[in-house]
């Protein structure tokens, strides 16, 4: 007879691990990733491999030489940086940014912390903002490399960015939207201009699908994510819709739901009950939309979720879960 | 809509791979040890003494404190030595060796199949014999019946559950017994009411046992309609989630009142029993049988078809035993589980016998098993969102590490049920429940400390 194992309740498992959400995670970014390569080429298929190596690589060195642990790098969460960090950036930015982007993610944001579930910033996000800060030319160069599929495309530039500096010249809404050919559908589908990972809605959508079916996330962060710039838009459109933009265009633009898809609801940086994950989704909301509408960069996605994560800790504190018996 | 629990829980494979096969009676071996450890509460004295000749059914243990229980030879026979044994969990704990010979069963008990369906009238005779026959609490902590059945004045009684969920994945053995046991299930829940005079039973059970939930209606109907004292007594539909027959989930489910913390259920006018224990009422009080036999699951994904069972055993057969009349111990298991996969023990001693409260021999394959390499909390919060009680693991995990006692009490420690949902969800393996486990000792005994009368 074998030896027995003896150890406490307990002794069964659910099918469940560290690597298995993580690479979940991957796979729901592969649709985004495909849409990626086929209109960017090449320059995105660089910067991918650059970020995802550079991140399990500084993951790697860090572990075992820095911290002398055994290497994390098999949890897959690395690699998820590195495709989100990707992602992020502009399809035409160069590579050495993507591996500036990816030490800072890893290195800093992550390690320092003690890695996985220890930082308190997404570190695909704070890699972006940090390269955003300190490359703001390689950052907003919205050039659009050639892909394996072309599109006629009537800006570089990012609509986002289009509509803010319209604005600001005093141009209607309308006026910016039809000189630029601006159609819905199309935002939905192929939405050229704009970071690697945002051209289509529709991609970001099948992974959102996915992560819910494999139960990786719950929907509340999303959802209030996008109820809230709905709403909040909405309001101020239909005051007045010649110079605040329409909900639709803010859901469907920049980068939305690429961060309330697979940024926002990073477990590490949000909070852990469902109703703190509702306030936590109405704060980037609001946040996003306050800095679209009143602040100076046309895109405040990034800002949003990296100031939330910040009050993660208090999100956490004030919603606990109702005790038993504790009322 | 299905009643259930209203906090947290997990949904395991329910794995009831036993469940169709009939209750088979184990033959006695040729010698049984009968440990004086049954119950929850202060052990039983040993009154009998090497070469002594026993009957089925004879006092051989003697309650030794208000909290105790009497306990009876299984068997007849001569009595071969008195001493320590190791138990189930490898304690050296005084055990009676009886070499056995044919049954001779003591008088006043009666070993025939006629089911007595009038409810006794007087309380104090029902008390007695469920106590005289050594009567526990068969759904895992074998707590004296007697006592549960007698609430303290200041106390009162409002409802009677009677817990058939068996939520453990595999155990089979209280499904069985609802089916083929069913009449003398409800009687003994009669008998049960009318000690704690409440009008109102309610049996629960989980949603997966169609078969039982039907029989259970029909039986309670049947005997409602035949003889008195079976009015206010229903079957419950409960959702199949774990752990639905934990007590305070229980009482949670289907009178929507949670137990305070530190807390009995008396104090919400419930009083919780297991099926089996309802059987074993039946037993004592209709039939003056002592609590000598229990079914108990022999099973597991690694064991062939054909040897899935459900075994109506006698108290004091060596596990081994079993294990042997069943085929021996299959060369996949790595563990073998006494209980279910979330709450049972994993034993290393076959030598241990069976006890009242026994319920399973689960043998699990080491790929089903065996934990993983624990890595960081990712903080994902499965954890809190299991706990049936409300708690953070995670957090009690960390404060437990640094030994932050004030703070594991103020967090509620003390609280857990030990059911196991935050291991079994933990995606960074994290020993959650070991963690927390010793901290909750930790904790009750300073609680306790701080309460207890200055001497």
């Amino acid at each position: 007879m074998n030896k027995l194992l003896v150890s406490p309740s307990p002794h069964i498992h659910a099918d469940i691990s560290t690597s298995r959400i993580m690479r979940d995670v991957v796979i729901a970014l592969l649709p985004s990733v495909i849409v990626s390569i086929l209109f960017y080429g090449w320059s995105s298929v660089i910067l991918l491999a650059v970020s995802v190596v550079t991140c399990i690589l500084v993951e790697y060195l860090v572990t075992r030489y820095l911290m002398k642990v055994p290497s994390t790098i098999g949890d897959w969460s690395a690699a998820v940086t590195g495709v989100l960090l990707a992602l992020n950036l502009p399809p035409a930015c160069p590579w050495w940014v993507a591996v500036v982007g990816a030490i800072f993610a890893i290195g800093v944001v992550k390690m320092t912390f003690g890695g996985l579930g220890q930082n308190l910033f997404n570190p695909a996000i704070a890699a972006r903002v940090f390269l955003l800060v300190s490359f703001p030319v390689a950052m907003t160069n919205w050039a659009r490399p050639a892909g394996f599929i072309n599109v006629d495309a009537t800006s570089g530039a990012t609509l986002l960015g289009v509509v803010k500096e319209g604005l600001e010249k005093g141009d209607t809404l309308g006026k910016i939207f039809e000189t630029n050919d601006f159609s819905y559908l199309q935002s939905l589908f192929i939405n050229i201009g704009g970071s690697a990972g945002e051209i289509s809605a529709l991609a970001i959508l099948i992974g959102f699908v996915y992560l819910l079916a494999r139960k990786v996330i719950r929907p509340h962060i999303t959802l209030s994510i996008w109820a809230t710039i709905f709403v909040f838009s909405g309001i101020f459109w239909l005051i007045d819709p010649e110079h605040f933009t329409d909900p639709l265009f803010n859901l469907l633009t920049g980068g939305v739901l690429l961060g309330s898809v697979f940024m926002a609801t990073d477990y590490v940086t949000s909070p852990m009950s469902a109703k703190g994950g509702i306030v936590f989704g109405v704060g980037i909301g609001l946040l996003t939309m306050l800095i679209r509408y009143f602040g100076s960069y046309p895109e405040g996605v990034s800002f949003a979720i990296l100031i939330m994560n910040s009050v993660v800790p208090l999100i956490n504190k004030a919603f606990k879960q109702k005790k038993y018996g504790r009322a | 809509m299905k009643k259930t629990f209203s906090i947290g829980g997990v949904h395991p494979a329910d794995s009831k791979i036993a469940a169709e096969s009939k209750i088979e009676t184990l033959p006695v071996p040729k010698t049984v040890y009968i440990s004086m450890i049954q119950h929850l509460g202060a052990p039983a004295k040993a009154i009998v003494a090497p070469g002594d000749r026993v009957r089925t059914g004879q006092v051989i243990g003697e309650p030794t404190g208000f909290i105790s229980a009497y306990v009876h030879s299984s068997v007849t026979g001569t009595v071969k030595s008195v001493g320590l044994r190791k138990d189930l969990n490898g304690i050296p704990v005084v055990h009676v060796e009886i070499e056995t010979e044919p049954d001779e069963w003591m008088d006043g008990i009666d070993t025939s199949d006629t089911l007595v369906t009038a409810i006794p009238e007087d309380r104090q005779f029902i008390l007695d014999r469920i106590k005289n026959n050594g009567v526990v609490g068969l759904g895992g902590a074998t707590f004296p019946t007697h006592v549960k059945l007698c609430p303290p004045p200041d106390k009162k009684a409002e409802c009677l559950i009677l817990n058939g969920a068996e939520c453990e994945p595999y155990l089979t053995s209280d499904y069985r017994i609802m089916l083929e046991k069913s009449e003398q299930i409800v009687v003994g829940a009669a008998i049960m009411k009318k000690v704690l005079g409440v009008g109102r039973a309610v049996i629960g059970i989980e949603e997966n046992k169609p078969a039982a939930i039907a029989r259970m209606q029909e039986t309670v109907a049947r005997l409602r309609s035949e003889a008195s004292g079976y009015d206010g007594i229903e079957v419950m539909t409960l959702k199949k989630k774990y752990p639905q027959g934990g007590e305070k989930q229980l009482i949670d489910a289907v009178m929507h009142r949670q137990v305070k913390s530190m807390g009995l259920p008396i104090d919400v006018g419930a009083v919780v029993q297991n099926v089996a224990t309802s059987l074993a009422v039946y037993d004592a009080v209709q039939k003056n049988m002592p609590l000598i036999t229990n079914t108990l699951t022999v099973t597991g994904g690694c064991l062939p078809a054909d040897r899935q069972k459900n075994y109506l055993f006698r108290i004091g057969y060596p596990l081994s035993y079993i294990a042997e009349y069943n085929g021996g111990v299959p060369e996949a298991a790595s563990k073998i589980v006494s209980g279910g996969p979330m709450m049972g023990k994993a034993i290393s001693n076959l030598d241990a016998t069976t006890q009242k409260g026994s319920s399973s021999l689960l043998y699990l394959r080491e790929s089903q098993t065996l934990r993983k390499q624990e890595s960081n909390c990712i903080r994902c919060g499965k954890c809190a969102e299991a706990c049936p009680m409300g708690l953070e693991p995670f957090l009690l995990n960390k404060l437990a590490r640094n030994g932050m006692m004030e703070e594991l009490e103020h967090n509620a420690v003390q609280d857990c049920i030990e059911c196991g949902c935050c291991l079994y969800s933990c995606p960074a393996n994290i020993p959650l429940l070991d963690m927390i486990r010793v901290a909750k000792g930790e904790v009750i005994r300073a609680m306790r400390a701080r309460t207890a009368p200055k001497k």
